[in-house]
């Protein structure tokens, strides 16, 4: 119950930030900009809509997850609104998770209206509803729903740029672990090859949330594959937030 | 009648700076709040007043001591069902308006929906504020976000209310308004605990006051017992008299339209006062005695420590 106050007040927060809508319109723009790309391509058009225009969808998508994902927690504390939220009946595990569902809310919301844009462009350029396309996007819903944890988990105990740049970091590095696994085969067994192993394992691998080609280029996509990604990306949502709510527990609110 | 609060031997400090240095801020705090009283909890700017509430409230983590609130530990959620807390300069969630903001907090309390609306306009209304419910706190100024977060800490209708320097961003108006809902919550039954550095107001509302000076509880107990009765000096103004004959008699402060303040500390002088004003034709526009104020008390506690 309580977290379900704290989530809807955090989406009615982000809402009413200028910041989302400045976003979403610049997303809108560069979601419609592919069509001048798919002008200026040789060869199929449409399939350059969709790529460029799904690309746009999901580096949007990140970036507001990590804009107002590092953002809001610092804000109830350097605000110091955290200090009536806290003297109420409720635990500060109960105020993390409330500001993370809001959060998701919020990026479910925003990532809906991509989807209608994005969707519509692409209607204009086939005349018909393609429902496939709405694959990458549920894929990169799994992918937001960990990087808002992760800006969270750094809005924690750092301030709005840091947590950005960390949480920006954990992205990239998350999108191109997976080269590690091609570094890997190409090393000899030994201690090497095991401590890339632990490395590999460690990090994020974001890939496993990007089927945008396979949708774009029509190739088939196994139903397993959705269900390791939603494990994935649930099971390491899980371990971020609890973290999260290690440090946030016994943080003093000067 | 029980305790509302009991904190024993509270102790924190801070860790500061680049080459990690602690600071002590409280320093051993013990205190009980019994039910049903006003308790002023008073003293200078940095010495302890904030943190110790915040320990109370669970912002911060005592680093020794223990605190009982409603014969709980300070720590659980159950505890804190029945206490409103207005915090120091409050800071709200800007983006809603006074009516939102209220219910946000009146929902977080598990408040019936049915029951909300009703409880909310009662209490803008109590603090003065029902025109305000549509506005968003944005446009508020210091006073108004000051009783907004009175009507805030009232929302569950608790048993015990933590006052964080409830009268600062007053105008006078304000300040009586404010401290007669005090009044009037402790004529409900309600126990309330507060800070202040204005003496004059825990003065007049407070049953019994604690000063804490450098993390340390100075002095402890009913007003009435803590400042003496005994009369520490006579103010008397006169005029008609030359200033250079009353400088003998007392401490002259000052001279002003003719009149002369005069502080007298001798009882018995003050007839000799009298005497010399009938003898030059003056006359006497007033006498003053006073006795030991709260303020006499909080400097004395000061300069002690």
């Amino acid at each position: 119950m309580t977290v379900k106050v704290i989530a809807l007040n955090t989406f009615k927060e982000a809402v009413r930030d200028r910041v989302l809508y400045l976003l979403l319109f610049f997303a809108a723009l560069a979601i419609v900009l592919s069509r001048v790309l798919a002008v200026l391509t040789v060869g199929d058009r449409v399939k350059v809509v969709k790529d460029v225009g799904l690309a746009s969808v999901s580096f949007f998508g990140a970036l507001m997850a990590i804009m107002i994902g590092t953002g809001l927690v610092y804000k109830e504390i350097e605000k110091r609104t955290i200090f009536t939220l806290v003297s109420k009946p409720i635990r500060r595990s109960e105020f993390l998770l409330g500001k993370y569902l809001g959060l998701v809310l919020t990026l479910g919301v925003m990532l809906a209206a991509m989807t209608v844009i994005y969707l519509g462009l692409v209607f204009a350029h086939t005349l018909r509803f393609e429902a496939r396309l709405l694959l990458p996007i549920a894929f990169l819903f799994l992918e937001l729903i960990l990087i808002t944890a992760v800006a969270i988990l750094f809005s924690c105990f750092s301030t709005p740029i840091l947590s950005s740049l960390f949480a920006l970091s954990f992205y990239l590095i998350g999108h191109f672990s997976w080269s590690l696994e091609t570094l890997i085969q190409k090393t000899r067994p030994g201690a090497g090859r095991t401590a890339l192993q632990v490395v590999y394992a460690l990090l994020p691998d974001l890939e496993n949330f990007n089927v945008k080609t396979e949708v774009v280029h029509g190739l088939p996509i196994p139903a397993s594959l959705f269900l390791t990604a939603a494990g994935y990306s649930l099971a390491y949502t899980a371990f971020v937030l609890l973290l999260a709510v290690l440090i946030f527990r016994r943080r003093d609110f000067v | 009648m029980g305790n509302v609060l009991v904190l024993d031997n509270v102790r924190k400090s801070f860790t500061l700076g680049f080459i990690p240095k602690k600071r002590p801020v409280l320093k051993g705090i013990s205190f009980a709040v019994g039910e049903g009283e006003i308790f002023g909890y008073l003293g200078p700017n940095g010495a302890g007043k904030t943190s110790t509430i915040k320990c109370v409230l669970g912002l911060i983590f005592p680093d020794a001591g223990t605190i009982t609130l409603f014969d709980r530990s300070h720590l659980e959620p159950k505890a804190k069902t029945s206490v409103g807390f207005l915090p120091e300069n409050p800071y709200f969630y800007d983006y809603l308006t006074a009516a939102e903001f209220l219910d946000f907090y009146a929902q977080l309390f598990g408040v019936p929906k049915d029951e909300r609306a009703a409880r909310i306009g009662r209490l803008l209304k109590l603090v003065g504020m029902e025109k305000a419910a549509r506005l968003p706190l944005r446009k508020f100024s210091r006073g108004m976000l000051q009783r907004v977060g009175l009507a805030q800490a009232l929302v569950n209708e608790p048993s015990f209310v933590i006052l964080d320097e409830p009268l600062g961003g007053l105008d006078p108006l304000g300040r009586r308004e404010i401290r007669d809902i005090i009044l009037g919550l402790k004529d409900a039954g309600k126990t309330v605990l507060f800070t202040s550095h204005i003496l004059q107001d825990i003065e007049m509302i407070c049953d019994r006051v604690a000063i804490v000076v450098d993390g340390r509880i100075r002095s402890i107990g009913r007003l009435a017992d803590l400042i003496s009765e005994n009369v520490l000096f006579t103010e008397v103004t006169v005029s008609g008299v030359d200033r250079a004959e009353l400088a003998p008699l007392g401490e002259s402060l000052t001279a002003q339209a003719g009149r002369t303040l005069l502080k007298v500390y001798d009882e018995e002088r003050i007839e000799t006062v009298l005497t010399l004003v009938r003898e030059r034709k003056g006359k006497v526009h007033a006498l003053v005695p006073r006795t030991q104020t709260l303020e006499d008390l909080f400097v004395d506690a000061v300069r002690r420590s």
